[in-house]
């Protein structure tokens, strides 16, 4: 067992457990994911960038890690808290465990602690800031977070977004005449392409700090807006962007591609007082009335009193009643709260990404 | 679709292996909420120890034998407008299908809900099954349907060995196997042919080492899929699920894994049609280590590959187990889905805010263990494979895969065996790879016994084909025991081994404690357990269920309920002797404490149950019944905001042995029992103070005395004469008991119980062979109220619960019934007995003087499993009365009073049903040990109808007409010429052995005689009943392990091709009875009807 390491959050709430992964001090916003497998996709997902994870599932590690359940070329999350993990993991695809894939990239973990209990904490109270430390007291890490920022102002788009173009390969001959899509990179997770590129596209991932001109300049089929982390409503520079892009191409959002089209268009979005992440959040789709079960991780959401500019809901949360997908009276616009990619989580959706191609067919013709 | 408003359910009768108390649980879930949707709600089940059953949980009960004749019959005067057979298992699937196939559905046009007829066809018929699944595009392992031998193998000799053999309709697997020769190939190919309706079997590729990964799935009319559960198989391919160790959710899946076979089951689903709830069973690649070993086609895949195994188009043992893992109640929804909701239309009651329409997420792990009978059945063949054994199970959950699963194995209550358990001989070899490490029922002590004799993880894994994580786990449970053999128990390793699910008595046997002492120190160190909700949804939202688990964490959920409650102790796994029936009262027990305007709260480890319905008691703590785990929630429920601990009092009396064990070690600690005192339960069971009891009351029993030594037991016997009967105290079932006929039968038995057991002394009595009958009655120490006297139609000898029993008590003479009654009050009343008590006795003839002694055989205070048949017969609520009486509410005050209960117009009777075809090696005949796992019940105004019903709804019922074959021991010989000429007379054709042949003969009879002798000429007495000539089999024997040989091979014979085989001439002649007036007109009606007949 590594040394004792704490996890203090903002309200005073101190859980002391074991340091696993990197011995050292970080610090973001505490949040729960209920997936119950798919750690490795947690771990590498960029919409956790500032974030301190904590699946509610128990037990994490136990298949070990392997080089294909990467969801983006590093892990993102700030730090892991989990009840306990796995030092002997068992897979045919493990090549090592949960604790040295954090030494290997100084992420430090805490384990040992009661996380349902954290959990209900952030449940009742909301997600909040939190350090974890195997170097701190609990008064030291108190009064570091009063004067850390908090989560709502900062950018991580920066961090997690690709810094020069690249293009995801298409095996040769495979397809006549691939869809070219450009996805705006904001925080992609690698599954959304791979599902891309097995429908057959040709995709070009760009930074997000890209203009629209140079996208359009590509004269792609479409355009995909990535997920990503962070409060939507401090990513102007990207929010003009997509204003631009909207009515020239068909445009799927996936969660901050999807915020930020809402934005684009006049609408506003709140912060969720502890977010939605899991993979069983049950989605209605109200053309259809069908429940389709879906990934999810998003802290923020779309402000469905505030929609205008053609913008209609068309699917909503049906736990909570929360605005899930909108679509537009005349635009070619697909856009989602949640991860049609699943990765960890269901594969139920991925027809919204046919529905994406087909879009783009029709404003082909 | 047509609004639905009134369905019948199929229950699906009698407990037998592979079909248990799940199917009370999926029914009675099913009939309330159809109810709460306005469906009227017809019910029809033969087996009467179920809540199902209840008058108020449908709103039409027929307690009828599970045939097509009576299912029409019902379906005629009810005229519902959906049947839904999908709840009552395969018996209800296969009904289902006999009733559509004979145009009864059609005629009286009742729509097949749940599940479409065709499914029901093609998921069960093996080779319409291959088609769908290769239609789908699904991958299904290389397969070939024969009807056949020659072709599975030829088959074999394309693909090679092993392979796996399964039959189509049947239950539990019943007659399939895996074959690694030809000639294993030959034999179970044959057998499971003939244990096939429709005289098939499916010979396939061999899986065996894989991993073994279950899905419970739901679609709803609008084709909205979930998946409830996932669950992994600790035991990998090759040993029936039923038989598995398995563990909530997947613990070596990744989530591409999951995901794989999760978008496969919602496609299966979708396929089938379903409307409902469904199981899919998926092999998956191995872990490499696993793969070396058994599966090296797996070594190079660049993915993982799985195949479809099987799918059950219905609810069933697995759903039951995914509803108590997850908290989402598969079968009420699944019978809302069925009339036509769709799942975002039915509230989730488990958060209030939520509806059906999500996928629960797991914050703990949980692990069921199977509960075998091999305690029972030591000669029976403890192997596992595709063939189900267990008679029950248990559920652990814990927050760690340890501390479940060690949770798990103190729940299956044998004996005293934790993990740290090992067999004596396993050491001596000195050889850890002799364990027993193939697939059997002691695999998971050997694998841990083999840890600590040092063999490696890798090593065990490859052996057994478990996955190494698992046996990971294990190591970790057995280096903390080294570590608590030679560390210093400080308060962080003992936090730690709590954390690892180690009990006191684990901690204290390791680090040199005694248990108490153990607990003390963890009160000074402040180390107490919390309880955390099973909600759902890991937390996400605020939950309100009351359905709680036991573990070692920071926070506690269950705060204590509100005053006035009391707390109704469980009965744990099924198994023989203790089956649902203590189920049934423990549910009971609790709705009376509610009406009382108590909270009651549920302690049980059996996720089969009603009784672990989240809704059944006002709170449930999932939990092992030991005294650890129940001083542990009782102090949880005492504690006060003060800081003052009072605890609320238990109730033991609903159990069975497991709650009443709990009686002293309870009171010990200071916890109070309502009902009858400690000191009551004691005397009852302590020979030698029940003995002066009686006597002070001037009340016979068989003479008889405890003994504690061989000599001792030699002098008892020849005082009392032979021959005796023995048996150990402290015991239910009649575990171990035996009639011995000599002094060397005698030194036998005593020697082994010596060596079993020296605290408790072994009983010794007189045997009569008399008429058995006994009482239940209720108690306040002022009234005995007695509902009704049963008779059993097989003499003392054969147990009570393998004996057909028969109320009103017909063959009594008033004179008998009176002095039954006198005894049963004076007892009552003398033991202060506050709630239930069973009086067995015996009635023994005095022919010269033409008068009758009545003896008392046995008194248990508490209840037995005849009361729910005695309070469904009677109409008495005998768990109500009971439990109000604890609660001091007189039974004058219920408005009964002393005496016995106005005798009915009807006849009920229940007769036993056994699962021996499933249990290889296991001697079928009747003795004093109890060997049948399920009861049915016969309900008519005549005792010839009744009798029919029962024996034709616990398959007993001979053909009208065929072949008999006898085999009668010389002393019973005289006596059974009687029952021979009855059948003769019926036009049976008689065959018999030797002797029997001869008797016959000489009675003028004529018999066709067969070689008793295998191997000494053909046709011997196995190849007529192999070859059909013979339809039912009467043979008894003298009792004494050798005769007992004599017979076997023609009573498993008998067994393996499902004929009737009575061993009791009691038993015989009831058939015959039955069968002599079978021309009359059964009835087919409510159960309230027959009991307010009118005059």
């Amino acid at each position: 067992m590594g040394k004792k390491a704490l996890l203090v959050l903002e309200d005073g709430s101190v859980y002391e457990g074991f340091s696993f992964g990197a011995e050292t001090t970080t610090y973001g916003e505490v949040v729960f994911d209920t997936a119950m497998a798919g750690y490795q996709e947690m771990l590498t997902d960029p919409s956790f960038a500032g974030q301190i994870v904590v699946p509610t599932y128990p037990l994490i590690g136990n298949y070990g890690i392997n080089d294909s359940d990467v969801e983006s070329k590093q892990i993102q999350v700030r730090g892991f808290v989990v009840r306990e993990y796995c030092t002997t993991p068992s897979h045919w695809q493990n090549m090592r465990n949960l604790h040295n894939y954090l030494v290997a990239s100084g992420i430090p973990g805490l384990s040992g602690i009661d996380t349902r209990a954290l959990t209900r904490r952030l449940r009742s109270a909301g997600v909040m800031m939190g350090i974890l430390t195997s170097e701190m007291t609990t008064d030291e890490a108190l009064k570091e977070l009063k004067e850390s920022p908090p989560y709502g102002a900062m950018d991580f788009i920066k961090e997690v977004s690709t810094n020069e173009p690249y293009h995801w390969e298409l095996p040769p001959n495979q397809w006549q005449s691939p869809h070219r899509i450009v996805v705006l990179d904001m925080g992609l997770k690698y599954n959304i392409v791979r599902i891309l590129k097995q429908l057959g596209c040709d995709i070009t991932i760009v930074p997000a700090t890209t203009t629209s001109e140079d996208i359009l300049n590509q004269n792609p089929d479409g355009i995909l807006l990535s997920p990503g982390p962070g409060d939507p409503a401090l990513l102007g520079y990207i929010t003009k962007t997509v204003k631009q892009l909207i009515g020239k191409k068909p445009i799927m959002g996936i969660c901050l591609g999807h915020q930020l089209i809402a934005h684009a268009l006049g609408a506003r979005t709140f912060k969720l007082k502890f977010g939605h992440r899991g993979g069983n959040h049950p989605v209605r789709d109200l053309a259809t009335g069908r429940i389709h079960i879906t990934t999810q991780n998003h802290g923020y959401a779309v402000d469905a009193g505030s929609l205008n500019g053609g913008l209609k809901v068309s699917h909503i949360n049906s736990n909570d009643n929360t605005v899930e997908g909108l679509r537009h009276k005349d635009l070619p616009i697909l856009s989602i709260q949640y991860h049609s990619e699943g990765a960890p989580g269901p594969q139920d959706n991925i027809y919204l990404f046919h529905r994406f191609l087909e879009m783009i067919k029709e404003s082909r013709n | 679709m047509p609004k639905i408003s009134k369905v019948l359910v199929i229950g699906s009768g009698p407990i037998i292996i592979g079909q248990a108390a799940e199917f009370d649980y999926a029914g009675t879930q099913a009939c309330k909420s159809l109810r709460e949707e306005g469906v009227t709600t017809v019910l029809v089940n033969s087996n009467p120890a179920t809540i199902m059953t209840d008058q108020d949980i449908a709103d039409i009960v027929y307690i009828e034998p599970l045939t097509a004749n009576v299912v029409e019959r019902i379906i005629e005067r009810e005229h519902p407008d959906g049947l839904l057979p999908t709840l009552g298992g395969q018996t209800g699937l296969n009904l289902a299908v006999e009733l559509a196939d004979a145009g009864i559905l059609d005629k009286y046009q009742v729509r097949m809900l749940g599940t479409p007829l065709e499914t029901i066809k093609k998921a069960e018929e093996r080779s319409l099954f291959k088609q769908l699944i290769l239609d789908m595009g699904e991958p299904l392992p290389e397969s070939v349907t024969v009807n056949f031998v020659e072709e599975a193998k030829n088959f074999a000799q394309k693909i090679g060995l092993p392979l796996i053999v399964r039959p189509s309709y049947t239950l539990g697997g019943t007659g399939g196997g895996i074959c690694h020769t030809m000639e294993e190939l030959e034999k179970v190919v044959d057998s499971g042919l003939s244990a096939s309706l429709s005289h098939q079997v499916l010979v396939e590729k061999c899986l065996l080492g894989w991993k073994e990964i279950e899905y419970e799935v739901m679609r709803d009319a609008a084709n909205n899929c979930i998946t409830i559960c996932n669950m992994e198989n600790l035991d990998p391919m090759g040993i029936h699920t039923g038989d598995s160790i398995v563990v909530a959710p997947s613990q070596t899946l990744t989530d591409k894994e999951y995901q794989m076979l999760r978008s496969a089951s919602l496609k299966i689903i979708r396929a089938l049609g379903i409307e409902g709830g469904c199981n899919i069973q998926f092999a998956l690649t191995p872990s490499t280590t696993v793969a070396r070993k058994w599966a090296p086609d797996q070594l190079n895949v660049k993915s993982s590959q799985y195949y479809v195994i099987e799918v059950n188009p219905r609810v069933s043992r697995s759903s039951a187990l995914a509803s108590k893992a997850t908290g989402y109640p598969i079968a009420r929804i699944a019978a809302k889905i069925a009339i036509g909701k769709r799942l975002d239309e039915i509230p989730n009651r488990v958060t209030g805010k939520t509806t059906a329409a999500f996928e629960p997420a797991l914050d703990y792990c949980v692990v069921k263990i199977p509960r075998w009978p091999f305690d029972k059945f030591a000669s029976g063949d403890r192997s596992l494979g595709s063939q189900m054994k267990a008679t029950g199970e248990v559920m652990a959950i814990d927050r760690c895969f340890e501390a479940a699963l060690q949770k798990a194995v103190r729940s299956l209550e044998f004996g005293k065996k934790s993990l740290l358990w090992e067999d004596r001989d396993w050491g001596k070899s000195g050889n850890p790879y002799a364990y027993p490490l193939h697939p059997n029922d002691l695999r998971l002590w050997a694998v841990t016994a083999a840890l600590r004799r040092g063999l490696s993880c890798e090593q065990l894994a490859q052996r057994t084909g478990i996955d190494p994580w698992f046996i990971h786990k294990l190591l970790n449970i057995v280096q903390m025991e080294k570590r608590l053999l030679s560390e210093v128990l400080t308060p962080d390793l003992l936090k730690e081994a709590k954390r690892l699910g180690f009990s006191d008595e684990q901690i204290g046997t390791l680090a040199d404690r005694l248990p108490e002492q153990v607990r003390q120190l963890r009160q000074n160190w402040n180390l107490r357990p919390v309880y955390k909700m099973v909600d759902t949804c890991a937390a996400e939202f605020d939950a309100e269920t009351p359905y709680f688990y036991r573990t070692y964490e920071r926070e506690n959920e269950a705060g204590p309920l509100a005053e006035p409650k009391a707390i109704v102790i469980g009965s744990g796994p099924i198994r023989i002797g203790q089956g649902i029936e203590f189920d049934y009262c423990s549910v009971h027990s609790g709705w009376a404490l509610q009406e009382a305007g108590y909270h009651s709260i549920m302690v049980n480890s059996n996720p089969e149950t009603v009784s672990t319905d989240f809704d059944t008691s006002n709170r449930l703590y999932f939990e092992a019944l030991d005294e650890e785990s129940l001083r542990d929630i009782l102090e949880n429920e005492g504690l006060l905001p003060q800081g003052i601990h009072i605890t609320p009092p238990s109730i033991v009396q609903f159990g069975g042995q497991t709650a009443i064990n709990l009686a002293g070690p309870l009171s010990n600690a200071g916890m109070s029992i309502i009902g009858s005192s400690i000191d009551a339960i004691d005397m009852a069971e302590d020979r030698r103070r029940f003995e002066d009891f009686l006597n002070k009351l001037g009340i016979p029993q068989p003479p008889g005395a405890g003994v504690t030594s061989l000599h001792e037991a030699m002098s008892v016997a020849k005082f009392l004469g032979y021959p005796v009967l023995v048996r150990p105290s402290y015991v239910l079932g009649g575990r171990a008991m035996e009639i011995v006929h000599n002094e060397e039968e005698l030194v036998r038995y005593i020697s082994q119980a010596l060596e079993m057991d020296t605290k408790h002394p072994t009983l010794i009595d007189k045997y009569f062979e008399g008429k058995e009958v006994e009482v239940d009655a209720v108690c306040d120490g002022k009234d005995v109220l007695i509902p009704g006297v049963m008779e059993h139609i097989e003499r003392a000898g054969v147990h009570s619960g393998d004996s057909i029993t028969v109320y009103p008590a017909i063959n009594l003479t008033s004179a008998e019934v009176e002095t039954i009654v006198d005894y049963t009050i004076r007892i009552g009343l003398a033991l202060q007995v506050k709630g239930l008590m069973n009086v067995q006795m015996v009635i023994m003839h005095h022919q010269q003087e033409n008068t009758s002694s009545v003896y008392i055989l046995e008194v248990n205070p508490r209840a037995s499993r005849t009361i729910p048949f005695i309070s469904k017969i009677t109409g008495v609520p005998m768990v109500k009365l009971a439990t109000k009486t604890m609660l001091g509410i007189s039974i004058k005050t219920q408005g009964y009073t002393t005496g016995l209960w106005k005798r009915q117009k009807l006849i009920g009777i229940k007769a036993p049903v056994f699962s021996m075809s499933k249990l290889a090696g296991v001697d079928t005949y009747l003795g004093p040990e109890m060997k049948s796992t399920g009861e049915v019940m016969g309900i008519d105004y005549t005792y010839e109808a009744a009798l029919a019903k029962a024996l034709m709804a616990a398959g007993l019922m001979l053909p009208p007409h065929g072949g008999l074959l006898f085999s009668i021991a010389d002393k019973d010989k005289a006596e059974a010429m009687s029952v021979i000429k009855g059948f003769d007379t019926l036009g049976y054709k008689l065959f018999a052995t030797e002797g029997t042949a001869a008797a016959i003969e000489a009675h003028g009879m004529k018999v066709q005689m067969i070689g008793k002798k295998l191997g000494k000429g053909h046709p011997n007495v196995i190849d007529i009943i192999n070859d059909g000539s013979v339809n039912g089999v009467i043979n008894t024997v003298t009792g004494g392990r050798v005769s007992l040989q004599d017979g076997f091979d023609i009573r498993r014979t008998a067994t393996e091709r499902r004929i009737p085989c009575f061993t009791s001439l009691d038993t015989a002649r009831a058939a015959w009875k039955a069968l002599a007036n079978g021309k009359q007109i059964l009835n087919v009606r409510p159960l309230p009807e027959y009991l307010n007949k009118p005059d």
